[in-house]
């Protein structure tokens, strides 16, 4: 089972999130926003990052751009949670170094498959 | 499994609502704020932006947790405010209005879904339009419509395609895995894949993080398009890939692939959003306040080591005195500091309450055609949270009162040489034990005369009467009281500050005012830290020892028998200075017999209920503390004149009086006494 870390200044989306993931047996962090989560990553590795995109203090992309020029996250999917998605939103999200994207609304059962997709 | 996720969404319903709510106030403080700020592009800019993100996240978290129509007005709200935030622009007044009805909107509905009874959904067809109508105004077109326009299902048929996918050398670097996408395709339908490695270059060459390769599959099985498209939609900018169709034979009678569909219909979902989440049986706690409580458990575990040492047999010799005392002394500490950390648990910032009242000033001053601007300050003082969800009427109250009768319109201000905005600054802090929340006003005040002729007027007081100031005051708060000359629409509602007075009592408070005339008006309400705790003082009935809510005591007296009159049928009246108090034994209306019943000696707690004034005789006053409340009605039952029951140093059990209840009973029996008599 995978390590994964969810990025989202809502509680309530972070949370559907964390619970979905620990209830497929997983290992779940949390962080409310791109800063918080940079320490987390450190803390210890990561095979998943799901991350919001609107946040406080450090918003979704700027984070993913962070996390990317890390060694330990070079190859990592990192995915953002989005509410559209359009070809010009696509094409920043892909600058920044995200593997894919999930759109909001999603439900519990999309994201397992998601998921499941990523980590194999 | 599917039923165990449904549940993850359900249980975090709850959540979503709460932040929904906090994020609705968000954006109306926001609101108000751009209204009042100056054109400073930077500050727009920013409130504008955090609007959005706040509208932004709404939408998101609404649709995610099925609440469709709630999406619905954040998207088309949020589609105006993206208008002003990519042209920097501040809204005018009439777009500022439209949004904060679309908050008023948005918490009507989520209330709705919140209660989940059955009843209709508050429309808001007509406010989506008029969302559009000012983003339309604003210019741009609707191109977030269109990308959200859903793809048009598509039929089983039995296909095969051909795809040609060469990743880019840097794709792995997004973290998009190769493998992976092969991988899915397998499970498509049937695949062949054949791998093209010219490009692979020599061994020494190589970089491990490029790719290399480059595969040809080929797909066969009802497969679709969008299917295939869906497995490299994250990949088609980071590798050339080329589909092609290689035969294509329709086959009607194939059943369609068991294809999961979300359910976008809010009724499909509404009626269960009720459950698990009423009662606002959960409080949110910061981590800093649960690692403070989890650091005085581990001092408190170390007091309990140091006491255990002194543990064992024989005489207590000075030295395991001394650290006997200093572990008691350690236990004091804690245990004080362990009971505020708990209390702080229950803690909330008041300015969760104060929040609403920017919105309240903004609507009633311009509904009154007066200026008013609001100061708050203390917002992060915290006070217990059943005290605050019951502060809010009382307070609502006050300030509508305060823009209603306190502040003058504009042109009286002017005539009286005031500037014409008025100020209403609320205040909140601790002092001493309590919190105090302070509304002030640069109004007109109290006018004593006019208050005095309407009592008259309404038969409060004998038209011949002669009031002091403070009486005259007081009489603000009888039932049945408004000065507003004419009933308005804002406060006199009938509603008065009795009830206000009333809500304040009922949460342990005490409310006062003051007043200059012509030049404001200052209430102030003192509050209780915590309802769980009160200050009591103990007093001596009989052999019983029961406790006066300190906060309801006004003085305390030493019976002089010559003040006492008694009438038949009546209370006996104690001629404290100016004024006449019933006397109430104490021992004899709680049926303590060997309770002093005689009025030569003993002592007279003067105490406060419902404006009236009563002298409660006991025999001796103990000491001053504070007592736990513990409920009688959950351990026996209610009974008349109780309010709980504490537990003293001693181990012993003592009664907390409910003064307002004494009063009840005094009142009774009297009565009882006056029919016998007749």
């Amino acid at each position: 089972m995978a390590n994964v870390l969810t990025v989202d200044d809502s509680v309530s989306l972070r949370k559907l999130v964390a619970n979905t993931l620990a209830s497929a047996g997983h290992q779940v962090a949390e962080a409310s926003n791109g800063a918080e989560a940079l320490d987390v990553i450190k803390t210890r590795t990561f095979n998943l990052i799901i991350s919001d995109i609107n946040m406080p203090v450090m918003d979704g992309l700027t984070f993913i751009k962070h996390v990317r020029v890390l060694a330990a996250y070079k190859f990592t999917p990192i995915l953002v949670l989005t509410t559209e998605m359009d070809p010009a939103k696509k094409k920043v999200a892909k600058e920044s170094g995200a593997t894919g994207w999930l759109v909001k609304p999603f439900d519990p059962e999309q994201l397992l498959n998601t998921i499941r997709k990523v980590l194999g | 499994m599917t039923n165990r996720l449904a549940d993850i969404q359900q249980q975090l319903m709850g959540t979503f609502i709460e932040e929904a709510v906090e994020a609705l106030t968000q954006i109306e403080s926001g609101l108000l704020a751009l209204e009042k700020c100056q054109d400073d592009p930077g500050r727009i800019h920013e409130l504008v932006n955090d609007v959005f993100r706040a509208a932004h996240s709404i939408k998101g978290g609404a649709a995610t947790f099925g609440l469709t129509q709630v999406a619905e007005v954040a998207h088309h709200a949020e589609t105006l405010l993206d208008r002003l935030r990519s042209g920097s622009m501040k809204p005018n007044a009439q777009i500022t209005s439209l949004l904060l009805t679309s908050v008023d909107a948005l918490r009507a509905l989520v209330q709705w879904s919140n209660a989940g009874d059955g009843s209709d959904a508050p429309s808001t067809g007509e406010l989506c339009k008029d969302l559009d109508a000012a983003a339309q105004q604003l210019g741009g077109s609707s191109e977030r419509e269109a990308a959200a326009a859903t793809k048009p299902a598509s039929e089983a048929k039995k296909t095969h395609y051909r795809i040609k996918f060469v990743p880019k050398p840097d794709m792995l670097t997004t973290g998009n895995d190769a493998v992976r996408l092969l991988r899915e395709l397998t499970l498509l339908g049937d695949t062949k894949v054949s791998v093209d490695s010219a490009r692979l270059p020599e061994l020494r060459e190589l970089e491990l993080t490029k790719c290399y390769l480059g595969w040809t599959i080929e797909l066969e099985g009802t497969v679709t398009r969008a299917q295939i498209d869906e497995v490299f939609s994250w990949v088609d900018d980071d590798a050339e890939i080329n589909i092609e169709e290689l035969v294509a034979t329709l086959t009607p009678s194939m059943p369609a692939l068991p294809k999961v569909e979300r359910a976008h219909d809010p009724v499909a979902r509404g009626p269960e959003h009720g459950a698990d989440r009423d009662g606002g049986g959960s409080i949110r706690v910061g981590v800093g306040k649960l690692d403070m409580l989890m650091n005085m458990v581990g001092e408190l575990v170390i007091t309990q080591s140091i006491l255990g040492e002194i543990e064992g047999d024989g005489p207590i010799e000075a030295k395991r005195l001394a650290s006997l005392r200093d572990g008691l002394a350690l236990l004091a500490r804690n245990t004080r500091a362990l009971q505020e950390s708990v209390m702080s648990l229950r803690s909330m910032p008041i300015g969760t309450v104060l929040s609403r009242f920017p919105r309240l000033v903004h609507d009633l001053s311009r509904q009154l055609g007066k200026q008013v601007e609001l100061k708050l300050s203390g917002q992060t003082t915290e006070v217990d949270k059943t005290v605050l969800e019951k502060l809010g009427d009382p307070l609502t109250h006050l300030v509508r009162n305060s823009l209603d009768h306190g502040i003058e319109k504009p042109e009286v201000r002017r005539a009286r040489g005031k500037p014409e905005t008025g100020t209403l600054s609320i205040r909140a802090f601790h002092r001493g034990g309590d919190i105090v929340v302070e509304l002030e006003d640069d109004g007109g005040g109290l006018d004593l005369v006019k208050i005095l002729s309407r009592a008259k007027e309404r038969g409060l007081v004998g038209q011949e009467d002669v009031l002091s100031d403070d009486q005259i005051r007081e009489l603000i708060f009888a039932p049945g009281f408004s000065t507003a000359e004419v009933v308005s629409d804002v406060s006199g509602r009938g509603v008065g500050m009795d009830v206000v007075r009333r809500n304040i009592k009922a949460i342990g408070g005490h409310i006062q005012m003051s007043s200059v005339l012509g030049q404001g008006t200052r209430t102030t309400l003192r509050l209780p830290l915590t309802l769980a705790i009160i200050d009591g003082q103990l007093v001596g009935v009989g052999s019983y020892t029961y406790v006066v809510p300190l906060l309801s005591i006004l003085e305390s007296v030493e019976i002089n028998r010559s003040r006492v009159s008694q009438f038949e049928g009546k209370l006996p009246l104690y001629r404290l200075r100016e004024d006449l108090v019933p006397i109430v034994s104490l021992g004899g209306v709680l049926g303590v017999t060997s309770g002093r019943i005689s009025l030569d000696s003993g002592l007279l707690v003067v105490v406060e209920t419902d404006g009236e004034r009563l002298g409660l005789l006991v025999d001796e006053l103990q000491a001053q503390q504070q007592v736990v409340v513990k409920s009688l009605e959950t351990n026996y039952e209610h009974v008349e004149g109780l309010a709980g029951a504490t537990i003293l140093g001693d181990g012993s059990i003592a009664l907390i009086l409910d003064v307002q209840g004494i009063a009840r009973l005094a009142r009774s029996a009297r009565n009882a006494s006056v029919g016998r008599a007749a």
